[in-house]
């Protein structure tokens, strides 16, 4: 096998029995990326010479016998939205394009710490704000399976760069789906974690209370090792819960003995593709043969999850944005006549509609008289649907779930319905809301040759049973061979 | 028609943290080198997030408990969002609908008359940075400062209850006081730390005898006590000029935010930010809410000691001081307090003490413009080679006051103060010497001159009156004596002339 197809585990051992070095590694992946990406325009940034300079550096290290860090000399893809010192961080965005941060977001130095070597960074909808990655101000990203169809969002890039195979691991953040929706478009495997588990400092906020950072990979393990290497506690983020970080690396492969998998009805109503249907109860079958039990479960107001969202998000997010006035950093309008309008146009000609409709949308949400209506009932709301899953999660293991209703659409197909890109995140938005961790695993292709992902919910901090049972499926199965017509 | 003024302060306080509210930039006044006391948090970079400083938050619950209010077991932070370029998040982190303390009071004095100042809450916020403008007049770019942006600051929010700008002027420098004395700032108005905004309307009473509340006018960025007191005074008029010229009532507009103009005496309209005020509070997601403990909070009480009143109080008990002495003393502050007691202790007279203090030390340090810590002579040193030899009877107090002033002068040319008891002793006593200020409580040597000045003819006159029941013409007498041997103490003086006059 190529290198480039090969796995984080399979890349590791190869350097560890010395069949490999990490700049042959390394190179293998950047030609990888001179060869596809001008099709599937994953990378904002590719940074060839500083990665081998790197890889250089572990290799001397492996020869000289060092201690290295967990995944020392494997490349890796980051979403545009972490800051990295000295290097340019967009976000997607015309505003924060020339954007050099004076520092590293605390995952970025966790990534340092662990050997992994950056390639560049990757493509996004701008602020993390879109499931098809079109809403980037740079380039429009296509699905590595057929660059016709969008790689998802918001972590567009990171699905894309992994699925396409021109990089092993990517770094991705979840605040509504934006890991397991592109993964499951993708065909790789996205895990978010559980809310304060992984640092956001560092990470360019979009809506502070549901954002995540979580690893992206070409199979699990390399997943559960990636997140081995950013999850912990940071005093810098006090959101960030201080709770022991598990060997994610050791225990995958450790199947679940007796595992109770809950389905919910709400999963899969009216919306829900004919294929993904399929694809994810067969997935089912494959849990039950190895005595898997399957519970019915309910989440009544799972309903209510993407009216929550979308009051949320928005609320905190127009808060969040509107540090970006021209003033500080980031983009400033050439002609203005006063501070007002400078603000306005400044603002105005920077961000993207997707950027001003959340916006737009938060900040009525947060107007007086209409707070109570809208924002703080989205908050009771919100705990209702964390009670769900808490119950839910006293008769079962983990929940499974499509990620999405349909795979892939197509480049353009919803770009002019808000509304319908909002639903896309259906299955996904609970978990944010909750708090709770989700993984997407691949488990079959649709007839026209797309991924199909399945995601399974975990409770908190119970990220090494999404692991295990994800891994469950994919050591038995090669997915990519689970064609359903 | 009769008017009451009636006002209620905002006072924003500037807690003396070593480092800022939401970052570990240091919290330092130092507006000559902007925008190096910063780092990504409270410049607001992307990415960055806000950890709350815990020495902050107990030094508010401190602020919370000497001004009598509750602290709440839960608060959260809130984020009171409005554009603004000292402010870089878009956003002041702040507390809106659970501040940290609610319901306290604040007793003051106002020519005699006890009076209480409701506190409504006390919250604590960032600050935000500063914005400098061109002021040549050449149209320049404005510049922004962030080197204070994210100092801890309570808001201290009184009831209404002030009834003139006197007592709004006593409430201020009572808090201030107050503050200094458990150490959460310095309140230095000068450099912002204490920071003052009034609300004035006036409640009129007219012919009739109806009583209608006129329009509440928020005045500003008052940044000396006497600019409140001016200012206020100065709102009042303005208000009762045009509430007789409109009979506008408080409803009939929307509040009023006005600027004080200290050069020009003047209050002036001020656009406001307040003109859209819709801050879209939020809870902030970035923090987490703080919760507090009955123990956490038994134990800010425990750590506070003893307050100004009960310090005045104590005073006037201990000390036998009348209630001027004592207050004049108390609100020079906690280290002039402590100096005072040191006094009054080793000198065993807390009255002559206070006299020193209030009269000779309080003169030197106004003319010399020294704090009571920067003081040549140590409160030991006053008590024992000073006021402890007028006691003694070894110099009068006359004589003590002009070693004092003699003292002070060497200071004056030398700047060293006296830090050992023992050199300071030996140069008071060196003093005496050279001045020839001994008391002389020898009567030999008093009867001679005594004998001598009560034989005088012109004296006789004098003697007569005396004899004849005219206490004061004994005066003119000791004068002689006095007026001969320097040292003499008056009292034995006096007794001697009387006695001899009595036996003649
Ligand atoms: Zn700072």
């Amino acid at each position: 096998m190529s290198i480039v197809g090969k796995t984080t585990g399979e890349l590791l051992d190869s350097m560890n029995q010395g069949e490999l070095s990490s700049v042959e590694i390394v190179q293998a992946f950047l030609d990888e990326i001179g060869r596809r990406d001008n099709e599937v325009n994953a990378f904002l940034s590719v940074r060839p010479e500083k990665a081998l300079e790197e890889a250089k550096e572990v290799d001397q290290k492996i020869s000289a016998g060092e201690q290295l860090g967990l995944l020392a000399g494997i490349p890796i893809a980051l979403k545009d939205v972490l800051c990295t010192e000295g290097e340019t961080t967009t976000c997607g965005s015309k505003m924060l394009e020339n954007f050099v941060p004076p520092y590293d977001a605390h995952v970025v130095q966790r990534l340092k710490k662990s050997g992994v070597i950056s390639l560049g960074k990757v493509n996004m909808d701008e602020f993390a704000m879109g499931s098809s990655t079109e809403n980037s101000a740079f380039k429009t990203t296509g699905n590595p399976w057929n660059v016709e169809h969008a790689p998802g969002g918001s972590s567009g890039g990171s699905a894309a760069a992994v699925g396409a195979n021109m990089a092993p691991l990517s770094i991705g953040t979840d605040t509504g789906g934006s890991i397991r929706q592109p993964a499951s478009f993708c065909g790789v495997v996205g895990m978010k974690p559980t809310y304060g588990r992984v640092s956001r400092y560092g990470l360019v906020a979009f809506a502070s209370s549901l954002d995540q950072v979580g690893p992206m990979a070409n199979d699990v393990s390399g997943a559960a090792t990636l997140l081995e290497a950013i999850a912990g506690h940071d005093h810098r983020d006090s959101t960030s819960i201080n709770c022991p970080v598990p060997s994610y690396s050791d225990s995958v492969d450790k199947p679940l003995e007796g595992l109770k998998i809950g389905v919910a009805d709400e999963h899969f109503g009216e919306g829900l593709g004919d294929e993904v249907r399929k694809s994810v109860e067969n997935s089912l079958d494959v849990y039950r043969s190895q005595g898997a039990k399957i519970v019915n479960i309910s989440l009544p107001h799972s309903k209510y999850a993407v009216a929550a969202y979308y009051l949320i998000a928005p609320s905190e997010a127009s808060s969040n944005l509107a540090r970006y006035d021209g003033v500080h950093y980031g983009y400033r309008t050439e002609n203005f006549d006063n501070m007002i309008d400078m603000y306005a146009a400044s603002r105005g000609e920077a961000f993207g509609d997707e950027v001003k409709r959340r916006i737009m949308l938060g900040t009525y949400a947060l107007s007086s008289g209409y707070y109570d209506a809208y924002y703080l009932k989205a908050l009771k709301v919100r705990r209702l649907i964390r009670q769900d899953f808490d119950q839910a999660f006293e008769k079962v293991d983990v929940i499974a779930s499509p990620v999405t209703a349909s795979p892939a659409f197509k480049i353009g197909e919803l770009s002019d319905d808000p509304l319908a890109m909002y639903l896309s995140d259906i299955y996904t938005i609970s978990a944010n809301l909750a708090g709770l961790p989700g993984i997407s695993v691949p488990v079959g292709l649709s007839g026209n040759d797309l991924p199909i992902g399945l995601q399974l919910l975990g409770p908190a901090f119970e990220e090494d049973r999404l692991f295990r049972a994800a891994r469950m499926f994919e050591k038995e199965t090669d997915w990519k061979t689970l064609k359903v017509s | 028609m009769d008017y009451q003024i009636i006002v209620g302060l905002e006072v924003h306080v500037q807690l003396q943290t070593k480092t800022k509210l939401f970052c570990g930039c240091v919290n330092l006044f130092n507006p000559d080198n902007p925008n190096v006391q910063t780092c990504p948090v409270c410049t607001a970079m992307p990415g960055s997030l806000p950890v709350m400083n815990r020495e902050a938050f107990s030094l508010a619950m401190k602020t919370a408990v000497a001004i009598n209010c509750g602290i709440a077991s839960f608060t959260k932070w809130d984020r009171k969002q409005y554009y603004y370029p000292d402010l870089p998040k878009a956003y002041q982190i702040s507390q809106f609908d659970l501040p940290f303390s609610e319901n306290g009071f604040l007793d003051i004095e106002v020519d005699g008359e006890q009076r209480k100042i409701g506190i409504i809450r006390a919250h604590l916020e960032e600050d935000a940075g500063k914005n400098m403008h061109d002021e040549s007049g050449k149209g320049g770019d404005s510049k922004v400062d962030l080197n204070r942006c994210g100092t801890p600051l309570v808001e201290i929010v009184s009831e209404p209850d002030m009834r003139s700008a006197a007592e709004a002027k006593e409430y201020l420098e009572e808090l201030k006081l107050l503050l200094t004395y458990i150490d959460v700032s310095d309140c230095n108005m000068q450099e912002g730390s204490l920071r003052c905004d009034a609300n004035v309307n006036l409640h009129v009473t007219n012919d009739d005898g109806e009583k209608i509340a006129t329009p509440i006018v928020e005045v500003k960025n008052l940044n000396s006590f006497r600019g409140v007191e001016l200012a206020i005074e100065y709102e009042a008029d303005r208000q009762w000029d045009i509430y007789q010229e409109t009979g506008l009532k408080i409803g009939d507009v929307a509040k009023e935010t006005r600027g004080w103009d200290a050069t020009r005496g003047k209050t002036f309209g001020q656009r406001g930010k307040e003109d859209a005020a819709d801050y879209r509070y939020f809870p902030d997601p970035d923090l987490v809410p703080v919760t507090v403990t009955e123990e956490e909070k038994q134990a800010v009480r425990d750590s506070l000691g003893e307050l100004p009143a009960a310090r005045r109080s104590r005073f006037i008990e201990e000390y036998s001081l009348s209630k001027y002495d004592a207050s004049v003393i108390v609100s020079q502050g906690n280290s002039f307090t402590l100096y005072y007691e040191s006094v009054a202790k080793s000198c065993g007279d807390g009255k002559q003490a206070a006299n020193w203090l209030t009269q000779e030390v309080l003169r030197e340090m106004n003319e010399r413009k020294i704090s009571i810590e920067d003081f040549p002579i140590t409160s030991d040193g006053l008590a024992t080679s000073l006021i402890n030899r007028v006691r003694d009877k070894k110099i009068s107090i006359k004589s003590a006051k002009e070693i004092f002033a003699r003292l002070m002068e060497d200071f004056g040319e030398s700047n060293e103060s006296y830090g050992d008891n023992k050199a300071f002793d030996q140069r008071v006593e060196q003093l005496i010497e050279e001045m020839g200020l001994a008391l002389v409580s020898d009567t030999g040597e008093l009867e001679g001159v005594v004998d001598a000045v009560l034989a005088k003819e012109q004296n006789q006159k004098a003697i007569e009156d005396f004899k004849g029941g005219k206490q004061a013409a004994v005066g003119a007498l000791m004068g002689q004596v006095m007026k001969q041997i320097k040292g003499a103490d008056a009292q034995t003086v006096r007794k001697m002339i009387i006695e001899k006059i009595q036996n003649m």
